[in-house]
C-alpha cells in the first residue's frame, strides 16, 4: 500500500475517523499534564521570576507557528506537483491552526518581554519574522476566502507558501546567524551549556509535545470539514445541473 | 495550591488566560464548523438521494 492512497479522501475520511480520538486525547493529556506541571510545580527562576511560567506557553506556540507553516509547505507541494486535493484541503485547514499559534506567540512574547526587557516589542530580527509569517497566514487565509475556483486558490495559495517560507525559516533560525537582536538563542538545544534547566525543560517538552498533537488534531478535524465541504460543493453543483 | 507570582503575577495570569481563550476559542470554532458542515452534508445528501442523483 502506498503512502498516496491516503490522499483518497475516502480512505483519508477513515483513517481520519480512527486516529482523530486517540491523537486528541493525547494532545489534551500532554497539554494538562505539562501546563498544570509547569505552572504549579517548578520553581521561579532566580532571574525572571515567576514569568518562567510563561515559558510553557510561549516556545510551545512559537514553534507550532513556525511548524504549522513549514507543514502547509510539504502539503501545498505535494498539491502542486501531484495535484492530491486533500494536501491542497490539509494546508488550508492548518492555517488558522498556525495563525492562532502565532498570535499566542507574540502576545505571550510581548506580555513577558515587557517587564524582561522593558518594552513589549523590539523589531529585532526573530520578532520581526514572526510579525511577518502571522501577516503572510491573514494573507494566505484570505486569498483562499478570495478566489472562488478551489484548484486556482489552491495553485495560488501553495505560491504564496513558498514565499512565506523564508520568514518562518528566519523566524526560527534568525537568532542562530544574526546577532543583533534582544531575542535569546534556543531554550531547547543539544548543548548543555545554553540549554534550559531540566526542572524547566521536562515540563516544556511535555507541553511542546501537548501543543504538536493538539496541532494534529485539530488539522485532522478541520481537514475533515473541507474534505465534506467540496463534497457538499459537488452535490450542490450537482443539482443546479451544473457539475453535469 | 495556587503558587505565589510575586509582582509579576499580573504578567503570568494574562498570558495564561490570553493563551487558553485563544486555544478554546480555536477548538470550539473548530468543532462547530466541523458539526454544522457534516448536519448540511448530511441533508444534502439524503435530498440527492431521494430524487435519485446519488
Amino acid at each position: 500500500m502506498s503512502i498516496w492512497d491516503y490522499a483518497n479522501p475516502k480512505k483519508f475520511m477513515q483513517v481520519s475517523a480512527v486516529l482523530l480520538p486517540w491523537v486528541t486525547g493525547l494532545a489534551l493529556s500532554c497539554l494538562a499534564g505539562g501546563l498544570v506541571w509547569g505552572f504549579f510545580l517548578t520553581p521561579d527562576d532566580y532571574r525572571q521570576g515567576s514569568t518562567v511560567k510563561i515559558i510553557y506557553l510561549h516556545v510551545p506556540a512559537a514553534i507550532m507557528g513556525t511548524s504549522a507553516w513549514f507543514m502547509m509547505l510539504v502539503a501545498s507541494l505535494i498539491w502542486l506537483i501531484r495535484r492530491h486535493h486533500v494536501s491542497a484541503l490539509a494546508a488550508k485547514a492548518a492555517a488558522p491552526v498556525g495563525l492562532t499559534f502565532t498570535v499566542i506567540g507574540l502576545v505571550t512574547g510581548a506580555i513577558w518581554g515587557q517587564p524582561m526587557w522593558g518594552t513589549w516589542w523590539a523589531w529585532d530580527p526573530r520578532l520581526t519574522a514572526f510579525l511577518i509569517l502571522g501577516l503572510f497566514y491573514l494573507g494566505y487565509i484570505a486569498l483562499w476566502v478570495a478566489v472562488d475556483d478551489p484548484d486556482t486558490a489552491a495553485d495560488l495559495t501553495s505560491v504564496l507558501c513558498i514565499v512565506g517560507s523564508v520568514f518562518a525559516v528566519l523566524s526560527r533560525y534568525a537568532v542562530l546567524f544574526w546577532n543583533q537582536g534582544l531575542h535569546q538563542g534556543a531554550s531547547l538545544s543539544l548543548d548543555a551549556a545554553e540549554n534550559v534547566s531540566n526542572v524547566y525543560a521536562w515540563p516544556l517538552w511535555v507541553c511542546i509535545a501537548g501543543f504538536g498533537m493538539l496541532f494534529v488534531s485539530l488539522v485532522l478535524l478541520r481537514t475533515r470539514t473541507e474534505v465534506r465541504g467540496r463534497r457538499l460543493s459537488a452535490l450542490l453543483a450537482r443539482e443546479r445541473g451544473v457539475g453535469g | 495550591m495556587m503558587p505565589d507570582l510575586g509582582k509579576y503575577a499580573g504578567a503570568v495570569l494574562s498570558a495564561y488566560g490570553a493563551s487558553l481563550a485563544g486555544l478554546i476559542g480555536l477548538v470550539a470554532v473548530s468543532l462547530w464548523q466541523g458539526a454544522r458542515m457534516k448536519r448540511t452534508l448530511r441533508d444534502v445528501e439524503a435530498r440527492s438521494k431521494a430524487a435519485g442523483d446519488v
